[in-house]
Formats: structure tokens, C-alpha cells, sequence
């Protein structure tokens, strides 16, 4: 515990008051152990990631745009959709969702100076670049050509350059999420504020919890899978690959032991992120506090336990199928809990439709859809024939688009003010939206009846029956990639050229906009108290610490002393 | 006030109700039911799509009704009232979703079983188990691909099958038939145990339950034929099965589902439901022509490129034909020997 009350006023800070002489931008090249560096080093980095991963998904729709193979070659292809898959999920939403917003927003939340252990922070980071960097280079070689699941024995016969490549990577960037997750459950377990007991910290700060327990539980058994894979790759050893007598399907379970969590991991933060930004924009209480935090435990638990449903159509009993069944289907409740819940949240409220809660709105529309999906998906029957198949896809991108990317939009735009000291342009951001909406559904929507009709997945040519759709997706696709450039506009413009942030810009409870914008090296200038719960609107407590300011953390410190 | 908002509420519901049960017949994205398997796991599907609908009405009704009816007015800085939670209401809508999951789930169950999918006795759809004969071989082919295909060496097959396959006492009155199907970069081949005919058509008969039992020879690969909603990875080094019964006759396409390499979207073939007639006259013309060529085909085979994926079914044609070979000379000669395909 290195909280500690401070009783002196000392010098209080002014509002507005930013060091904007102390800004500056080659600090994000250094391995800086300040938690706010980090925090934004992993969100432009995994953004720059996500530009790339959106760059191959435009290659693989530009392909699929026609049913014949004429853009790119086979080869490329099964390169394309594998680096497309690895980048998305180990270089942009993992690293965004936890990495970025976990370190940017933990020790602001639970009024703490910095994380627990901010060398190993920097380290952590520091592995993302180089991960990233080495699985893009993979195209020099020849890209790993598996899929990002690198099932043997493919994975050991095709493109084994690439896919020794494409091991060391994920390995090292498993690592850093496993270095991340150590951090982030001793942060919030032992750097609480006075006052913060575990019920009364922000929602994000127990979906953390439930994430970083999960990636302990499961990311090592990933290390495992990949270790013994490279060995079979290179070595030629025989854990896998059927030659020798090695069983394929024990790396499914191996891989999906992670994959599946990895999935929570992709998501939880995301509940979070979206319990934090719907109250503030609402203005009103979360609804059921406990039920949503208790419900991401649930979640993470139920989570381990639910691997094999992705291997329904494989090697696996048909009693083990039931069972994975049957806790699949489980998970839609305290999934539904939150949705509920968050549904109760706006209700009667008094919506401020900025781009944060159009995104948060967003996301709670379309995460629904890959909700239903997912509780179809876990029915045996049903998912023997669409296995393997473009409904899996549109499924897997509502949750983790229409879920994850929306609910990340929705937090940068949410804590923009925050980190840069500027708004972001209103404008723009609606602008944004509506381009994200319609190019997303557009591009998602139809894979369902593909999936149902007959299309798999991973092919560079189909049947021409499924032209008219597909071509629709890949326009979907066009409009989703013109998206950015609003967004990308917005930021870069705003932090140079945008109007100045006030401290409390939503008008928030929680301690990070208890600080200033962005808050200073430290982030309070005096140790913050708890003295009202994190979604305490529509009270006048609220109204008194919203007009207090930034002073409110020495104000709250007198107070508890009283 | 009370009385026309619990009216107007409860007109919704009946029109989501409605609206939802509407959808879940008529959705119309499910292909052609080809199989008795089929319309069970379409009802199964029907129920979820009419669930899954009503969710979908609901939430983003609630969205949108938000977002028009509880925007913020201009100049009105004042917070939302102060609800923090309501036990009940949340106990509600823990427990329906929870009946509902459960109600679905057990619903599946039976319909796998129906599937045939739990009883192994009954040749179950997920069974597998391995098979010592074919293990030991298989693997070997990743060195060589298309080299070897030990499997398809029909009297080993014939042995393999019934001493495996010794469980008869099905209670179903259908007659039934064992294919071995082999899969591998880029081609499904299908063995006939009982005539030694392989081809790289599936051809059955309706009304018969079918047994496939899966190899693969190189690396994973996956049966799927969307039409009888059915699909089962083909593992190398173990024996999978999958068990249908066609009951439509028609051409619906074999499908690879699982990545198999830079060739797999082109990994196709067909499966020909025919009346037991057609398919018995289709066995007699391909045993005289599986059996002549047939070590010509395998011996070839590497030769073909896999950009071709050629079934064997193609590759054999030009044979056949060259050897002046004709359908009716084959059932002749069928004839003569005096045997029956089993129907």
C-alpha cells in the first residue's frame, strides 16, 4: 500500500492548468515507465496495427469481390486472411483493449500514481513492436499460410519459414499480455485509493480483474502449444504432426484452451470500457452495479471452460460435445445480465449523442447480433453444418467489430479529451459513425446467409452463386476502410488544433477527471479519497464534486480526515 | 396514463411475438433440406432464428426509442434520475434468458440424438475411434502426397470394414451402407467396399443410411455437404465418421470446410443422390472400370496437378473411353458375374 493521505494542502492545482511545456511528443519513443505514456504508446501502436490488419482485410474483400481468383494468388491469400487474423487479435484489440486503456486509465481510476510495476510496463510495451514487426515481415518469406489457428499438420507443411516466423511472434506477444495482466491484478488489488473498496471501484477496474486472471490462466497453455508446435516445425519432432505418431487434435485443444478465452480477453475489457462511458453520457447510475461486475467473474470463469466448441466437427466424443455445449450456452446469461443492464442505463436517461455514446450505442446494437449468433453457434446440431463457414465469420466480426472496435472508437473518443488536453471534433466523429455503421453491416450482414447457403471460409474463389453477396460485402468493406480517414483526421487535427479540454469535460466522477487534462506526471497533484461512487449521477453530491474540479481530490482528502 | 402505456406495451409484445414467429418460418436463408437430417436441425434453427429475432426487436427498439425519446434537450444540464438498480427486474431477466439457454439446449440435445449423434451403436454422427488399419498408414502419405492410398485397396477395406463395422442390430429398418472416403489435397476419393468401386463422386442412393468413414492422407480437411447440414473433419492418423440418410435425389456439392492449403476453396466434388435403380445401374458401370484402371489412376495421380483437382472420376474418363468401354458393356458383363450390389 503506498497510499497515503496527504493532510497539506500544498500548492492546489489550477483548472485548465496543463503542462503543455512539459508535452513532449519524443517521450513516446522512450521506454518511459509513466503509465500515461505507455497507455498511449500501446493505443497508436495498436491503431497503427489496426490500419495494417484493415489494409489486408481490404486485400482479402478486393479478392473475394469476384468468385474466380484474379487479384492476388492462392498462396497470398492464405497469407492475407492468417496475418489478417493474427494482427486484428494479437496486435490491435488485445494490446488496445488491455494494454492501452488498461494502463492509460488503471491507476487514474483507482487514484494511483502509476501501476504497480512500471519497468515491467515498459517492458511489456516494448515487446509489441517487435512482435508486429516480425509477423509483417513474414511476407518477405512467404506468409504463414494456416490461418491464425495454424492447425497441423497444415501448419507444418506449408510455408514453415513463415509460420516459424508467425510462432515467435504471437509467442512474444503473448508474452507481453501475460506481463500486462501480472500488472494490472497487483495495480488493482494493492493500489487502491482510500475508500476504494473492491465494490466501489469502476466497472472497468473488475472487468480488468476478470481479464488479467484469464489471460494468467490461459495464455501460458498458448506458449505451450506454439513451443511444442515449433518444435515439430523445426525440429521435427512428432507432438502433432501424425507422421510420427503425433495427434493433431491435442493442439486444438492446446490452442482453443487460449483462444477461447482470448475471445473474454478481446471483450471484457470492452464491457468495462462501455459500463464507464454510458452512466457518464447518460447521466444516470450504472444499473445493478454488482450484477455487472460479478457477471464479468462469471464470465471469465465459464470461459475457460467452453474451448471446445470450436471443435465440434473434430476429433471430439460426442458426450464432450454436450458438455462444451451446454456451458457455452451458459455464458448468454451473464452476458445478457450486462446487456440488461446497460439497456436500464439509458433508459430514462438524459442521452448526451456524442460520438462516445453513438459508438457506445453502437456497440451494444451490433455486439447483440454477434450475442445470437454465438448462442446458435453453441447448439451441436446447428453448428455441424455451419461450421468452418462465412456464418463463423460474420459472427466472430460482429463480436469482435461491431464489439470490440466499436467499444474502443467509443473509449478514445470518451477519454480523448483526457489523454491529449483537446476535444475531438463532434462533427467528424458523427461523420465517423455513420461510415462505421453502414460499411460494417454492409459488410457483415450477408456473410450470415452466406454461411447458412454453403460458403466456407478461407477460399480465395467460390461458387458464383454467392457473387451478388459477396461483391456486396466487399463494398461494405470499402466504406469501412474510407471510415478511418475521418477518424484519423479527427484525432490528428484535434490534438494539434483542437478546442482546449477542460478537466471535466462529461462532467465524470471517476478520478480521472478529478485531474487535470492530461493529467500530470503522477496524475494528482494530491492523492484522491474516495468520497462518492463512481456512477453516483443525478445526486447533488455529484453536482458538488462536478464543480469542484480538479481541487476536489484535496477538498475529498480534508473530508475524509474530518 | 397507466392503462393506455400497459396497453401499448403489451400490443408491442404481441406484434414483436408476431413479428418474430413470422420470421423464424419464412427467414428463407437455409438451402435445400436433402437429408432426413436436415429438417431436424432446420427446426432447431427455426426456434433460435424466432428467439433470436425477438431479442433483436427488443434491443434495438429499446436503442433507438432511447435515442429519440431520452435525448438530451438543448440548455438542460440537469442529470438523469437516480436509479441505481431493481433486484427484481434483474432476477427477471437473469432467469428468462436462463430458461431459454436451457430450453435450447436441451432441445439440441434431442435433436443430436435424433441425429443419431449419442448412440454409437447407431453409427453416430460424431463417433470416432481409431482404426488400427488404416492409422498405422495414413500419416506416411504427408511425406508423399497423392502418392500413396493405402486405404483405398478395396478387399483390405472390405476386411477392415466388417470386422469394425460387426454391429448390425440397428434398430433402424433402413438399409444402410459403409463408404470409406479418403480425403487429400485436393480431391475426396470415395471407396464402394462391398463392389472395390472408388470414385471421386459421392453417389448414393435415397432412403439408405450412409456411413462415411474419414480418412485423410495429408492434412485436416473436412466433409461438408450444406444441403444435408452435415460436416465432419477428416483427420490424418484417425478414423472419423459421419452417418446421413439422403432423401432427396439431386446433385449438392461436397465441400471442404477446414483450411487444407492454397488449393482448398477449390477442393470440391458432388454428392449424386439417386433412386436405388440409378444407383445400383451407376455401381455396375464403375466396377468394370474402377477395377481395370483403377492402379493406373493411384499410380498416376501424382502427375496430376493439384490445380486440376481432378476427381478420379475425371481422370478415369478418358480411359474408359479408350478402352471402348461403354455403360451398357459394363452391366452386361456385371451381369454375367452374377452379382448384386448390396441396396
Amino acid at each position: 500500500m503506498t497510499q497515503v493521505i496527504q493532510e497539506e494542502t500544498g500548492q492546489a492545482p489550477i483548472l485548465g492548468h496543463t503542462p503543455e511545456s512539459k508535452r513532449n511528443w519524443r517521450k513516446y519513443f522512450t521506454f518511459s515507465t509513466d503509465h500515461k505514456v505507455i497507455g498511449i504508446q500501446y493505443l497508436v501502436s495498436s491503431f497503427f496495427f489496426y490500419l495494417v490488419g484493415g489494409a489486408l482485410a481490404t486485400a482479402i474483400r478486393t479478392e473475394l469481390a469476384t468468385p474466380d481468383v484474379d487479384f492476388v494468388s492462392r498462396e497470398v491469400y492464405n497469407g492475407l486472411f492468417t496475418v489478417h487474423a493474427t494482427v486484428m487479435i494479437f496486435l490491435w484489440i488485445v494490446p488496445a483493449a488491455t494494454g492501452a486503456f488498461g494502463n492509460y486509465l488503471i491507476p487514474l481510476l483507482i487514484g494511483a500514481r502509476d501501476m504497480a510495476f512500471p519497468k515491467l510496463n515498459a517492458v511489456a510495451f516494448w515487446m509489441i513492436p517487435p512482435g508486429g514487426i516480425l509477423l509483417l515481415c513474414s511476407f518477405f518469406v512467404g506468409a504463414p499460410g494456416a490461418g491464425w489457428t495454424s492447425y497441423p499438420p497444415l501448419s507444418l507443411v506449408v510455408n514453415k519459414p513463415g509460420e516459424a516466423i508467425w510462432i515467435l511472434s504471437v509467442l512474444l506477444l503473448g508474452t507481453s499480455s501475460i506481463l500486462g495482466a501480472v500488472n494490472f491484478l497487483v495495480t488493482l488489488l494493492k493500489m487502491r485509493a482510500p475508500g476504494m473498496t473492491l465494490n466501489k471501484m469502476p466497472l472497468f477496474c473488475w472487468a480488468m480483474l476478470a481479464t488479467s486472471a484469464l489471460i494468467l490462466l490461459s495464455t501460458p497453455v498458448l506458449a505451450g502449444a506454439l513451443i511444442l508446435l515449433a518444435f515439430d516445425l523445426i525440429v521435427g519432432t512428432a507432438f502433432f504432426n501424425p507422421v510420427g505418431g503425433g495427434n493433431p487434435i491435442v493442439y486444438q485443444h492446446m490452442f482453443w484452451f487460449y483462444s477461447h478465452p482470448a475471445v473474454y480477453i478481446m471483450i471484457l475489457p470492452i464491457f468495462g470500457l462501455i459500463s464507464e462511458i454510458l452512466p457518464v453520457h447518460a447521466r444516470k447510475p450504472i444499473f445493478g452495479y454488482k450484477a455487472i461486475a460479478y457477471s464479468s467473474l462469471a464470465i471469465s470463469f465459464l470461459g475457460l471452460i467452453v474451448w471446445a466448441h470450436h471443435m465440434f466437427t473434430s476429433g471430439t466424443p460426442p458426450w464432450l460435445r454436450m458438455f462444451f455445449m451446454i456451458n457455452t450456452m451458459i455464458i448468454a446469461v451473464p452476458t445478457g445480465i450486462k446487456i440488461w443492464s446497460w439497456l436500464a442505463t439509458l433508459w430514462g436517461g438524459k442521452l448526451r449523442l456524442n460520438s462516445a455514446l453513438l459508438f457506445g450505442m453502437g456497440f451494444l446494437s451490433m455486439f447483440v447480433i454477434g450475442g445470437i449468433s454465438g448462442v446458435m453457434l453453441a447448439a451441436v446440431p446447428f453448428d455441424i453444418h455451419v461450421h468452418d463457414t462465412y456464418f463463423v465469420v460474420a459472427h466472430l466480426h460482429y463480436v469482435l467489430f461491431g464489439g470490440s472496435v466499436f467499444g474502443l472508437y467509443a473509449a478514445t473518443y470518451h477519454w480523448f479529451p483526457k489523454m491529449s488536453g483537446r476535444m475531438a471534433n463532434e462533427t467528424l466523429g458523427r461523420i465517423h459513425f455513420a461510415l462505421t455503421f453502414i460499411g460494417f453491416n454492409l459488410a457483415f450482414l450477408p456473410m450470415h446467409k452466406l454461411g447458412l447457403e454453403g460458403m466456407n471460409r478461407r477460399i480465395a474463389e467460390y461458387d458464383p452463386k454467392f457473387a451478388t453477396l459477396n461483391f456486396v460485402c466487399t463494398v461494405g468493406t470499402y466504406i469501412l476502410a474510407v471510415s478511418t480517414f475521418p477518424f484519423l483526421f479527427n484525432m490528428v487535427w484535434s490534438i494539434y488544433k483542437g478546442v482546449r479540454a477542460p478537466s471535466n469535460p462529461w462532467s465524470g466522477l471517476t478520478f480521472e477527471w478529478l485531474t487535470t487534462s492530461p493529467p500530470p506526471v503522477e496524475n494528482f497533484e494530491v492523492d484522491p479519497v474516495l468520497t462518492i461512487g463512481p456512477y453516483e449521477y443525478g445526486t447533488e453530491e455529484a453536482k458538488e464534486v462536478v464543480a469542484a474540479g480538479p481541487v476536489l481530490a484535496m477538498v475529498a482528502s480534508g473530508l475524509a480526515k474530518a | 396514463m397507466n392503462i393506455p402505456s400497459s396497453i401499448t406495451t403489451l400490443l408491442i409484445g404481441i406484434a414483436i411475438t408476431a413479428a418474430s414467429f413470422w420470421y423464424g418460418q419464412n427467414h428463407g436463408l437455409m438451402p435445400v433440406e436433402a437429408s432426413a437430417e436436415a429438417p431436424l436441425v432446420d427446426g432447431l434453427f427455426d426456434l433460435m432464428m424466432t428467439i433470436g429475432t425477438g431479442l433483436f426487436l427488443i434491443v434495438q427498439g429499446a436503442i433507438i426509442y432511447a435515442a429519440i425519446k431520452f435525448r438530451r434537450k438543448p440548455g438542460d444540464d440537469t442529470d438523469g434520475p437516480y436509479i441505481e438498480g431493481n433486484i427484481p427486474l434483474e432476477i427477471l431477466w437473469t432467469s428468462i434468458p436462463a430458461v431459454i439457454v436451457l430450453g435450447i439446449a436441451v432441445y439440441s440435445f434431442e435433436v443430436y440424438t435424433s441425429m443419431g449423434g449419442l448412440n454409437p451403436m447407431d453409427h453416430s454422427v460424431a463417433h470416432h475411434h481409431t482404426a488400427p488399419t488404416v492409422a498405422t498408414a495414413p500419416g506416411a502419405a504427408i511425406a508423399a502426397p497423392l502418392s500413396t492410398a493405402p486405404s483405398l485397396d478395396p478387399k483390405g477395406a472390405i476386411a477392415d470394414v466388417s470386422e469394425v463395422d460387426g454391429i448390425p442390430g440397428t434398430p433402424t429398418t433402413l438399409p444402410e451402407m459403409t463408404i470409406e472416403t479418403t480425403a487429400l489435397q485436393y480431391a475426396w476419393l470415395f471407396t464402394y467396399p462391398d463392389s472395390g468401386v472408388v470414385a471421386g463422386e459421392l453417389h448414393v442412393p435415397v432412403g439408405t443410411r450412409v456411413h462415411l468413414k474419414i480418412n485423410a492422407n495429408d492434412v485436416l480437411h473436412a466433409f461438408w455437404v450444406p444441403e444435408y447440414r452435415l460436416k465432419q473433419d477428416a483427420i490424418p492418423g484417425q478414423t472419423t465418421e459421419l452417418t446421413f440418410t439422403p432423401n432427396r435425389t439431386g446433385e449438392y456439392p461436397v465441400i471442404c470446410a477446414e483450411l487444407c492449403g492454397p488449393y482448398h476453396g477449390a477442393m470440391k466434388s458432388v454428392v449424386v443422390a439417386q433412386t436405388p435403380t440409378e444407383f445400383n445401374a451407376w455401381l455396375d458401370s464403375q466396377k468394370v472400370a474402377s477395377s481395370d484402371v483403377d492402379g493406373a489412376a493411384i499410380a498416376l495421380s501424382p502427375t496430376a496437378k493439384p490445380a486440376t483437382a481432378q476427381t478420379p472420376d475425371e481422370f478415369l474418363a478418358p480411359f474408359v473411353h479408350q478402352m471402348g468401354f461403354t455403360p451398357e458393356m459394363a452391366h452386361q458383363l456385371h451381369s454375367q458375374h452374377g452379382a448384386i450390389a448390396k441396396s
